[in-house]
This record gives C-alpha cells, sequence and structure tokens, in this order.
C-alpha cells in the first residue's frame, strides 16, 4: 500500500463484510508524543477471541477465494515498523476495533493519502453505509457524519454526483487545514 | 470552509432535476480487496464513476467487490451487460478505465486488448 488512505479503503471493507452498517474512522496526529494513530471501528458481527488473536496472521483469512489474507497483516508490519503497534479489539454481536499507532516523524511511516479518493470509492460502492470521518491534529480536528449529511439531504441518496463532490471536496480541503504544518507531506 | 448548509441547496437541485435513474441495467464491479487496491484499484474505481457521470450513462452502476481470485492481474473490473453476460477486464489504469467507457459502454464495442482472454493468451506466449 502507498498511502494510510489505501489501508483504510482496505480495512473498511473487512467491516462491510462483517455486516457493519456504521464505521468510525479517525486519523489523529499526535506531535507531542510523536505518534499518529489511525483507528476503525465498525458495529459488525465482532470475532470470537480464537480468530481475534490470530487475525493479523496472513495465513488466517476468511475468504474463500484464496488462502491468504494481507491487510491487516500488512498493516500491522507497518506499525511496528515505525517503532508504534496494532491493537484490536473485538466483541461478537456488537463490532471491532483497530487502532493503528504510526511513529509519526519516522522514515517508514506512509502519508495519509487522499483521505477524500478513499470517501469516494466507499459512498459510490454502497450509499446505504453510515460513515464518521474525524481529522484531528492538536487543537485543529474535522467531523464529517453521513448520518447528519443524510438529515439535510432527506430524500437525495448519498450517492448523488453533487452530494459526492460535496463531500469529497470537503474531505481534501479539510484534510489540508487539519494536517497543515502537522505532517511534512502535507504542503500547505 | 464548507458547511452543512450547502447541502440543503444541493438538495434542491437535486429535487428539481429528478432525471429518472436507471437503476443498474448494467453495472460495473471492481475488485477492490487488499490485491487490488495495492495494484491501483481506486483511481480505477473512481476514474469509471466520473467517466460514465461525465457522460450521463444512468443505467450504469459502478460497486465495489471483494477479492476476484486473480489477483496477479489485478485492477479487475467486471463489465455486466442487461442480459447477464460478462466481460472481464484485467491489469487496469485510470487510462484503460475511460477506454472502456468510451469504447465498450458507450459505443459497445468490447475492448479485446483489455480483457481477461487478452492477458492470458500473450502469457502464454512470451
Amino acid at each position: 500500500m502507498r498511502d494510510l488512505s489505501l489501508h483504510v479503503l482496505d480495512l473498511v471493507q473487512n467491516s462491510l463484510r462483517a455486516g457493519a452498517t456504521f464505521v468510525d474512522v479517525l486519523i489523529e496526529a499526535i506531535p507531542r508524543q510523536d505518534q499518529l494513530l489511525l483507528q476503525i471501528g465498525d458495529n459488525g458481527s465482532g470475532m470470537p477471541p480464537e480468530l481475534l488473536s490470530q487475525v493479523t496472521d496472513p495465513f488466517v483469512t476468511t475468504r474463500t477465494t484464496r488462502p491468504v489474507g494481507l491487510g491487516l497483516a500488512l498493516l500491522r508490519e507497518l506499525c511496528e515498523q515505525t517503532g508504534g503497534q496494532l491493537e484490536l479489539e473485538s466483541e461478537e454481536g456488537t463490532g471491532t476495533r483497530l487502532s493503528a499507532w504510526l511513529g509519526l516523524s519516522h522514515i517508514d511511516r506512509l502519508p495519509v493519502g487522499s483521505m477524500s479518493e478513499t470517501f469516494a470509492a466507499l459512498l459510490m460502492s454502497d450509499p446505504l453505509i453510515d460513515y464518521r470521518l474525524i481529522l484531528r491534529a492538536n487543537d485543529r480536528s474535522f467531523e464529517l457524519d453521513t448520518r447528519d449529511i443524510r438529515r439535510h439531504l432527506e430524500d437525495v441518496p448519498l450517492d448523488h454526483p453533487d452530494v459526492q463532490t460535496w463531500i469529497t471536496t470537503t474531505i481534501a480541503e479539510q484534510q489540508v487545514i487539519v494536517f497543515g504544518g502537522v505532517l511534512h507531506e502535507i504542503i500547505s | 470552509m464548507k458547511s452543512l448548509a450547502e447541502l440543503d441547496a444541493i438538495r434542491q437541485k437535486a429535487r428539481a432535476d429528478l432525471t429518472a435513474r436507471n437503476e443498474g441495467s448494467r453495472k460495473v464491479v471492481v475488485g477492490m480487496a487488499t490485491c487490488g487496491i495495492a495494484a491501483g484499484a481506486r483511481p480505477v474505481m473512481n476514474t469509471l464513476v466520473e467517466e460514465i457521470r461525465t457522460r450521463g450513462l444512468n443505467d450504469v452502476a459502478v460497486t465495489m467487490t471483494g477479492c476476484i481470485g486473480v489477483c496477479r492481474l489485478e485492477p479487475i473490473a467486471e463489465v455486466y451487460e442487461s442480459d447477464g453476460s460478462k466481460v472481464t477486464y484485467v491489469k487496469l489504469d485510470a487510462n484503460k478505465a475511460r477506454r472502456i467507457v468510451a469504447e465498450h459502454l458507450v459505443n459497445g464495442s468490447i475492448c479485446e486488448d483489455l480483457t481477461i482472454g487478452a492477458a492470458e493468451t500473450a502469457a502464454k506466449n512470451a
């Protein structure tokens, strides 16, 4: 994966396959601790403890098309490479939350990438799923919640072209505002 | 900075031009598992959506799926016609996605050189 937004696109699909109808994504830069936190939570089916304990093993997967699952394994590798770690919490019937801790200034830390492109793909693919995206750095933060957006749209669907454009440009704009001056990859 | 109030204007405009969205008589499915994403499926999907919109193809839905099973040929997209027939395109990028929209979805002529059949023949002859 070239950036964190691609990991998000990949991992959100684990949530969707677990039957989630709401996915919560947080990216927080914590310069004081030199950490970057990526958190994805869902209200999907959750995992039993046996599966949870081995799910970052690349040879453990729920897919049937091939016996290898690299999504979580790649993210764990990335976390550990940058001096961080991947934490997973899950409860059957309630959902799953992953917290990926990365070394903010570590040379191997991937850039955040385009969260707007990731959400464009996700919202287009299934406009019935709800998302909350929070971007945070120091005292700056941005929150987008599709449940609020739906209230304004009433019967207009989330994948209407004008709505999509509004959402993606808003995310792109806010990513620069929130992370400008904090993440070296953002030139603001 | 944008505000949620702008969505109210979008809603009014969207209702005014309710051009009947002809849901799903044709469908494009993009492989978007770890293998597909790492190979560049996101720009393929977003380009397909953009081109389909620009050309006003209201009968084509774009969606994503998991691993299609031939990871070495990703990014992959499958075009399902209204009669249920399917064409599988492999090793895509944004430019090839534009070609598929223009040649296949608009003009109805399959991009033979981008199909899985062409890729496998080429692999055999290599």
